[in-house]
């Protein structure tokens, strides 16, 4: 009992978990470990663990740099596939960012601000494709606008057909990228806070003119954040377009499809292409990174 | 004159308000949180609407259930002064000021005469530039009544316009707020906790309990209702 008054005058000077550990000791095994001694042994498996992960993710990233020697990467640059795959790929993603803007802004607000019947439902299907995996996703595309499919086959009596198209490929791009633009929109929506809508209609101001000079600019952080990451995955898209547009170089061969096809082949153009895209892909996350933080600091 | 006869189901009972307020006098309402007094604002700003009932201000009809007049917040021409002051984050003091004059596409020169003589009524034309975020919490509700101001509102609504300010703020931004809305000379309704406020400012008080009129009378007789502290 005396020992534990003692301890307790002490405890500003050792930790509770210590306390706890003398009162189990058992006599005669004075197996105690330091608090301090914990600690450092704490900070030690964390740091080896960080380690770990970092290697884990560095490590393969840095071997695409080191198996590939920048002379090669820069003579592959040359190569007609890659620069196929390239252009199609920077054209397709801008593309499909534009329309999943476009089209995703306007039902994102409308999800973050007002109740309708069947909302849950709706919101469910906007962020069905993130869970999705690409492939169904493919076979999904091909059984609607395929020249089988439910919709493909009425254009096809027409004499449209998608499948299999450069317009596949970005209508694969939207549907696996548009609900990474249209969450990140609603959160940033839901953000604005009602007031300033209020406040801008008591003014004068129609809801088309709030929309476009109040919420609009304030969200603006979280939109573009969203944009960039819906076109970072229509860039990476592999699944759903070698499924629903094939693998046609100059057409429907992007750049992950052109890392597939050179890899049976050419290894070379592969690490060029892979070399571009953890690139890009760097670039992209510095981006998000960048924007998430200033909205932070804004707050 | 501002006349309100309106009803509306909130989800613990029902909002029945019935209030006449002549041009150049101001109604204070008092009452318990969650009574109903911001809603009362709401209804009469058109972000919200009644169930049914009849809302005119100076004998236009601004909401009318019987022959589904509602129009909208956009063209009631209130000004609004929100309990958070709203302005906007993205803006300037001068263009949170100028907003309203902007979504009436008044001219540049003359919005720049305009905003410049409220913004120096209210000694805030050195500060223009700053961000919203960046000002203290008199000049934010300085700027708020600016905004207000600015658009020659027929209606002046205020929620809760001292409480975000310091005791020591409040004193002097009552008087100041008081002298502002005489020389409007229009019809007011200002939502408080503060039965400072009620003596300083207002022409009647209203104590609304779960969204009925318990009391109405002179802000003068608002001591007498019994209720010696703040709501």
């Amino acid at each position: 009992m005396a020992s534990n008054q003692a301890d307790i005058s002490r405890f500003d000077e050792r930790s509770l978990a210590e306390l706890v550990n003398h009162e189990h000791e058992t006599p005669g095994k004075a197996i105690c470990i330091p608090s301090r001694t914990r600690e450092v042994a704490m900070k030690a498996g964390l740091a080896f663990l960080l380690t770990l992960a970092m290697a884990f993710i560095a490590l393969p990233v840095v071997a695409l740099f080191l198996k590939s020697p920048l002379e090669t990467t820069l003579r592959s640059l040359h190569d007609p596939m890659v620069l196929d795959a390239l252009r199609l790929s920077l054209t397709t993603s801008t593309l499909t960012t534009i329309i999943v803007v476009v089209m995703g802004t306007p039902i994102a607000y409308v999800s973050a601000r007002f109740h309708y019947f069947g909302k849950e439902i709706a919101d469910s299907l906007i962020d069905l494709p993130v869970i999705m995996p690409p492939a169904v996703a493919g076979i999904a595309l091909l059984m609607a606008f395929g020249r089988m499919g439910i919709v493909g086959h009425y254009l096809s009596a027409f004499g449209i057909s998608i499948a299999f198209t450069t317009l596949a490929v970005i209508i694969a791009q939207v549907f696996v990228s548009s609900p990474f633009y249209i969450r990140q929109a609603r959160t940033s929506f839901e953000d604005v806070d009602l007031a300033f809508e209020n406040a801008a209609r008591t003014l004068g101001a129609s809801r088309v003119y709030t929309f476009l000079h109040v919420i609009l600019p304030i969200a603006m952080n979280g939109l573009i954040s969203g944009a960039i990451m819906a076109f970072a995955r229509s860039l990476g898209e592999f699944g759903a377009t070698i499924m629903f547009a094939g693998n046609f170089q100059g057409r429907t061969q992007t750049m992950p499809l052109a890392i597939y096809t050179a890899m049976q082949g050419d290894l070379d153009v592969s690490l060029c292409l892979s070399i571009i895209l953890v690139a890009i892909s760097f670039v992209v996350i510095i981006i998000v990174k960048t924007m998430t933080r200033r909205v932070i600091m804004r707050c | 004159m501002l006349e309100i006869d309106i009803k509306k189901r909130l989800r613990d009972f029902d909002l029945r308000v019935q209030l006449d307020i002549p041009r150049g006098k101001t109604l204070m309402l008092v009452g318990d949180n969650g009574c109903g007094k911001t809603t009362l604002l709401n209804l009469v700003a058109g972000l919200d609407n009644p169930d049914n009932g009849r809302i005119a201000l100076d004998g236009r009809v601004l909401y009318d259930s019987g022959n589904g007049t509602n129009v909208p917040p956009e063209a009631r021409g209130i000004g609004y002064v929100f309990q958070s002051y709203a302005l906007f984050p993205h803006m300037s003091i001068y263009d949170n000021v100028a907003f309203g004059l902007r979504t009436r596409r008044m001219a540049a020169s003359e919005i720049k005469i305009l905003v410049k003589e409220h913004l120096e009524a209210a000694s805030l034309w050195e500060i223009r530039k700053a961000k919203a975020a960046d000002i203290s919490g008199g000049q934010k509700q300085r700027t708020a009544l600016a905004r207000a101001l600015i658009i020659e509102p027929r209606l002046l609504l205020l929620d809760e316009p001292l409480s975000a300010l310091d005791v020591r703020k409040q004193a002097t931004m009552r008087k100041e707020l008081r002298e502002t809305i005489r020389a409007c000379g229009v019809p007011c309704i200002i939502v408080t906790h503060d039965l400072r406020d009620v003596a300083c400012l207002g022409d009647q008080a209203c104590l609304l309990e779960q969204g009925m009129i318990a009391q109405h009378a002179g802000a003068e007789e608002v001591l007498n209702w019994g209720l010696c502290t703040d709501f």
